[in-house]
């Protein structure tokens, strides 16, 4: 067997390895108890298949032949320092920004996808009509996963601070992706041997990226921040969708079901995602469109009130009822055993007690519920959102614990706000609120909450975990000596 | 024997098919808790594409090609070591509160926000 029989044979037993892998370790990724070894299993498959594909060294053209050892150099150079910068950012980003670093990792999918499309239009090769057409679909959806995503993080880090909205913006983006689509149709027209060439090739290539890249952009500058992980998600299948695509141009089985499967998987996380955050796709994505909102932050009456952790747990100790509003924070700083044994003091005492959770408590929908579960916390003393929303009003404290934009009354009555018509908690209306917050950042949508300055809230300032401590023990010091 | 791989027309529509059909089954009854983590770990998934990027760029052969190439390899390797930094840090949050295999990162990651602070 010649040695790139041998290379091909060991590419094509890895890959399918890895594609196969792939599927175990998503399906293991799906259940939490066995989600940890489901990663680990995917992670094999990976490293192998990359291992692997230093053997396409054997199998090269005779064109690429005499810059193969450059090649490879750059290659490993690529890997590592790629992987390396990425892996790094991985270790190091804060639990709190997970969302953003996601983002920037799936647009740089998307940008590997149009990089490959990319060799593959400029190359010498003559691909058939199928072929260049399936890689400048890759090479579109890639592009627009690229810079979208590129947005999306911009938008989560804090860099573009509110959505970009402008009349006529919507026909605009329309006219963008029709004009790429065109110089797509044109660029199979040419290589078809179309006669009238407007432009040479490479421009009309550059153009076409140009294009792609700017419709991401467009597309994904009016969304408003608090929808961000429904847009991560759709840029994740697209990246996924990309991969498959480019997979078939290059005649590679594992990117294309790898590709696919992440394609179909986040096509339906997505789905699910929208529904717990109750809002459609087709609303995340245009609802916001065409309306010129300029959003205000002036209107805000009321100043910010900190107060101390010991003065709202003993006001809290004699009040009749606590209705508690947790959010990301109080997972992020692992407060939840603290929270808790605060909690059965105030049952102790009589207080009656209860937790009120937002669909998309957490950021991760759905979290809040088994972190709190697992904390002990029984099932009886946990309410959705709609079960618990009427009870606020006659509730004497309602405390919210690292949660923003769930219970920022704009989401109610201010049209020009992002979160307009995201379902929040009620929490303003109970008679005293007090709201733990580790500073005086805005919330994930980036917008201001109105509900910090009303008359009624008292802010505490400080780490979840530190406050929950504080207030324990200014409720047990009660029982000698009165706490100040 | 030959063991390059010929895919045409309708044997990669059935690829697709079978891979969409497969990926929608395996995500389908997963619970809301998961939903980011398992985006994250099909997002470190889709940086296979690193290995169409190494076939580009070995293939190389005109400096553009090869800027290109490098270009693909880099961001796909971003792609699959960052997908995989992550997914593992946001799996390790999910333990039950029995295991304590994580403490210590946990403690880091305290200690950090403490900092913050």
């Amino acid at each position: 067997m010649t040695m790139t029989g041998i290379a091909q044979l060991i590419i094509g037993v890895t890959d399918l390895v890895a594609a196969l892998l792939f599927m175990y370790g998503l399906k293991r990724m799906s259940s939490p108890v066995t989600a940890p070894s489901g990663i680990f299993v995917a992670g094999i498959g990976m490293l192998v298949a990359v291992l692997a594909g230093f053997f396409y060294a054997f199998d090269v053209g005779a064109a690429a032949k005499p810059h193969l050892t450059v090649n490879v150099g750059l290659g490993v150079l690529a890997l590592v320092v790629g992987g390396g910068i990425a892996w790094w950012g991985g270790k190091k980003v804060a639990m709190t920004a997970m969302p953003q670093m996601v983002a920037l990792y799936n647009g740089m999918g998307g940008g590997a996808a149009g990089a490959i499309a990319a060799v593959e239009l400029f190359g010498t090769k003559t691909p058939g009509a199928t072929q260049l057409v399936v890689t400048l679909l890759g090479a579109l959806i890639g592009s627009i996963s690229l810079s979208g995503s590129l947005i999306a993080w911009a938008k989560l880090e804090g860099v573009i601070k509110k959505p970009l909205r402008v009349p006529g913006q919507q026909y605009f983006n329309i006219l963008v992706l029709l004009g790429t689509l065109a110089v797509a149709a044109y660029l199979v027209y040419v290589a078809q041997g179309g006669i009238g060439q407007l432009l040479p090739t490479p421009q009309l290539i550059y153009l076409f990226f140009g294009c792609a890249l700017a419709y991401g952009i467009l597309m994904t500058l009016p969304i408003g921040g608090a929808d961000m992980p429904v847009v991560i998600s759709i840029y994740n299948a697209a990246t996924g969708l990309a991969v498959g695509l480019e997979g078939f141009v290059l005649e590679n089985p594992a990117l294309m079901i790898a590709g696919m499967v992440v394609g179909a998987a986040g096509t339906l996380l997505t789905l699910l995602m929208a529904k717990a955050m109750n809002r459609s796709v087709a609303n995340v994505l245009f609802t916001n469109f065409g309306g010129a909102a300029k959003h205000k932050t002036s209107h805000i009456k009321g100043s910010l009130k900190p107060t101390a952790a010991a003065d709202a747990a003993i006001f809290m100790r004699y009040a009749k009822s606590v209705i508690i509003v947790p959010g990301y924070g109080l997972a992020a700083a692992q407060a939840q055993q603290k929270l808790y044994e605060f909690v059965k003091l105030l049952l102790a005492a009589g207080v009656s007690v209860k937790f009120a959770i937002h669909p998309v408590a957490g950021r991760m929908p759905g979290q809040m519920d088994v972190l709190l579960a697992e904390a002990g916390v029984p099932y009886d003393l946990i309410f959705q959102l709609d079960d618990i929303n009427e009870e606020f009003k006659t509730t004497d404290v309602a405390l919210v614990i690292g949660a923003n934009d769930v219970v920022n009354p704009a989401a109610r009555t201010d049209k020009s706000s992002p979160i307009f018509g995201m379902p929040i908690l009620n929490a303003d209306q109970a008679k005293q609120v007090y709201v733990v917050k580790r500073g005086q950042g805005k919330g994930y949508a980036d917008i201001v909450n109105a509900l910090f300055y009303a008359d009624n809230c008292n802010m505490v300032y400080g780490d979840a975990a530190a406050v929950m401590t504080m207030m324990i023990e200014a409720v047990r010091g009660l029982g000698t000596k009165a706490a100040a | 024997m030959d063991f390059s791989i010929h895919i045409t027309g309708f044997v990669a529509l059935y690829i697709f098919m079978l891979a969409a059909f497969a990926g929608w089954v395996i995500i389908g009854h997963v619970p809301a808790i998961l939903h980011t983590p398992l985006m994250s770990g099909s997002n470190f998934v889709h940086g296979i594409v690193v290995v169409g990027g190494m076939f580009a760029l070995l293939n190389a052969s005109t400096v553009q090609e090869q800027a290109i190439g490098f270009f693909a390899v880099l961001l796909g390797a971003g792609n699959a070591a960052g997908g995989y930094a992550v997914t593992v840090r946001m799996l390790a949050m999910f333990q039950t509160s029995g295991q304590k295999t994580h403490s210590a990162k946990h403690g880091r990651a305290k200690a950090r926000h403490l900092k913050a602070t």
